[in-house]
C-alpha cells in the first residue's frame, strides 16, 4: 500500500480543516471496508486518511419517537439491526445493514460509508431514500443538510465538496400505519453484491386498507441509486390489497431503470428484476404494517 | 515519507506497545511487528476471514482494519484462546470432528466461532452458517466446521450449568 499520513481528529471542525487541506488527496475514514481496499489496490491515491472515529457528532446513535433517528455517519451495521427499537421503527435499514458483506464486516461497515462510497449497488441508499434520510454535511462553513436521493452524483462521486463530509443522517420518526422493506436479488444467500435492490416505504390509512403515500427506491439499475417518485406517487389513494396498483407502480418503476449490462446481470435481466422486486418489496411494507 | 505512529493497545489481555508506518494493517502489525502469526493473510480484501479477530469484542477482518486504528483498544487473536496448555472448547470441537484440513482458515474460523458463541450461546445451525459466511474454507465443504461450532455451543453452555 503506498504511504499516507493517519490523522484522527476529534472535532468536526479540525476534520474538515485537515480535509481541506488536501483536498482530494485526503479521504475520510469510517469503517474502511471500501476505502482501505480502494488504497491497497491502487485505486485511490491518497495524502491522508481523516478517521472521524473520534469525533461525537460522527458515532451519535439516537432514536426518538417524536426526532426520528440521529444515526452518526461513523456509526456500524450491526448497531442497526442489534437495535430492537431501530430494527422495527426502521425495518428497510434494519434489512439492508444486515446484508451487506458477512459478520466481520458488519461490525466495522458504517452505513454512512456506504452513502459516500456511492456505489450504484449500495444496499443502504435505497433503505434510506424511502426512509426520508437527510445527510447533514460538515464543512470549514458549518453544516448543510442534502436529501439522501440527491447526495450522489455517479458512481464514487457525492455533493461533498473539498473540506465536506458527511456528518451525519436524520431519519423522520415513523407515521403511524407505516412501514418499510429492502430486498435484492443475488445469485447466493449471502456475501454478495446486489444484481438489483429495491426498497419501499408505505403509508396506510387507519383501517390498514387503503394506501396513504409510498416511497420506493432502487439500487444497481443507473449511475447512482434511484427514488422512483413517478412510480411511488401513483400508488397514493390506491388499495392496498389491489395488486393492479403494484403491477403499475412496479412498470413506473421499471419505466426509469437505465442498467448496464455487466458480469453480475444484463441490462435486460435487470429491468424484469426491478418490476419483480418492486412488487417483492411494496408486499412486504404492506404486510409488515398490517402485522404489526 | 509519514512518521510512524506509536500505538498501546492490549492483546490477548496484555498491555502492548508499537511502532508502524499508517499504511500498515492490523493483520501486518500483528504478523510483522508483534510475530502473532496466527491470524493468516488470505486475500487480504476482507473476503475471505482468514485474518479474523475479534477488536473490542466485535468480529473483524484485520487486513481493513489500519494498525493506527487499534490505539486503546482491545484485540483478540487466536494465540489467546487456549489458556496455557488447555485448549478452548472451540479448539476441541474442531479437533474432534476434524473441522480441518491444510488449517489456513482455521484461526479465523476459531475466532469467528468464538464471536458468535459470546453473542448468541445456542446457535441454530442457520445461525451458525450465516455467522460464518464471511470465512471461507476451500478443503472441508463447511459441514465439519458447522458441527464443530454447534458441538462446542453444546459442551460451553453445559460446563457454565455445571
Amino acid at each position: 500500500m503506498r504511504a499516507f499520513e493517519y490523522t484522527s481528529p476529534k472535532t468536526v471542525s479540525a476534520a474538515a480543516d485537515l480535509l481541506a487541506e488536501k483536498g482530494d488527496q485526503a479521504r475520510v475514514l469510517a469503517g474502511g471496508t471500501d476505502l482501505i481496499v480502494q488504497v491497497r489496490e491502487g485505486k485511490r491515491h491518497l495524502e491522508r486518511i481523516v478517521d472521524i472515529k473520534d469525533i461525537p457528532e460522527a458515532n451519535v446513535l439516537t432514536c426518538d419517537a417524536q426526532a426520528g433517528l440521529h444515526l452518526g455517519s461513523a456509526v456500524p451495521c450491526y448497531k442497526i439491526y442489534g437495535d430492537k427499537a431501530i430494527a422495527s421503527a426502521y425495518p428497510a435499514l434494519a434489512d439492508s445493514t444486515h446484508i451487506i458483506g458477512g459478520t466481520a464486516i458488519q461490525g466495522r461497515a458504517a452505513v454512512g460509508g456506504n452513502l459516500c462510497n456511492a456505489s450504484p449497488a449500495a444496499d443502504t441508499i435505497p433503505a434510506l431514500i424511502v426512509l426520508e434520510g437527510i445527510c447533514v454535511i460538515a464543512g470549514t462553513n458549518g453544516t448543510r443538510e442534502v436529501p439522501v436521493e440527491q447526495f450522489c452524483t455517479g458512481p464514487g462521486t457525492t455533493v461533498l465538496e473539498n473540506g465536506e463530509f458527511l456528518e451525519s443522517l436524520k431519519i423522520p420518526a415513523p407515521k403511524s400505519h407505516s412501514s418499510s422493506f429492502y430486498l435484492r436479488f443475488i445469485p447466493r444467500n449471502e456475501m454478495d453484491i446486489a444484481v438489483v435492490g429495491a426498497g419501499a416505504s408505505v403509508v396506510l390509512d387507519d383501517a390498514k386498507e387503503s394506501i396513504v403515500s409510498a416511497r420506493i427506491a432502487l439500487a444497481a439499475v443507473a449511475p447512482t441509486p434511484l427514488f422512483a417518485e413517478e412510480a411511488s406517487a401513483l400508488l397514493a389513494g390506491r388499495s392496498a390489497s389491489d395488486e393492479s396498483a403494484i403491477e403499475e407502480a412496479a412498470e413506473a418503476a421499471k419505466a426509469i431503470a437505465r442498467p448496464i449490462s455487466d458480469m453480475r446481470g444484463s441490462a435486460e435481466q435487470r429491468v424484469h428484476l426491478v418490476g419483480v422486486l418492486t412488487k417483492r418489496a411494496l408486499n412486504g411494507a404492506i404486510q409488515r404494517v398490517k402485522e404489526s | 515519507m509519514p512518521d510512524k505512529v506509536h500505538v498501546k493497545t492490549v492483546i490477548n489481555g496484555e498491555a502492548v506497545e508499537f511502532l508502524c508506518e499508517p499504511r500498515d494493517s492490523l493483520l501486518e502489525v500483528l504478523r510483522d511487528n508483534l510475530m502473532l502469526t496466527g491470524a493468516k493473510e488470505g486475500c487480504n480484501n476482507g473476503n475471505c476471514g482468514a485474518c479474523s479477530v475479534i477488536l473490542d469484542g466485535r468480529l473483524v477482518n484485520s487486513c481493513i482494519v489500519l494498525g493506527a486504528e487499534i490505539e486503546g483498544k482491545e484485540v483478540e487473536t487466536v494465540e489467546g484462546l487456549a489458556e496455557h496448555n488447555k485448549l478452548h472448547p472451540i479448539q476441541d470441537a474442531f479437533l474432534e470432528n476434524a473441522a480441518l484440513q491444510c488449517g489456513v482458515c482455521t484461526p479465523g474460523f476459531l475466532m469467528a466461532a468464538k464471536a458468535l458463541l459470546n453473542e448468541n450461546p445456542n446457535p441454530t445451525e442457520h445461525d451458525v452458517r450465516f455467522w460464518l459466511a464471511g470465512n471461507l474454507c476451500r478443503c472441508t465443504g463447511y459441514d465439519k466446521i458447522v458441527r464443530a461450532v454447534l458441538d462446542a455451543a453444546e459442551t460451553m453452555s453445559t460446563e457454565v450449568n455445571v
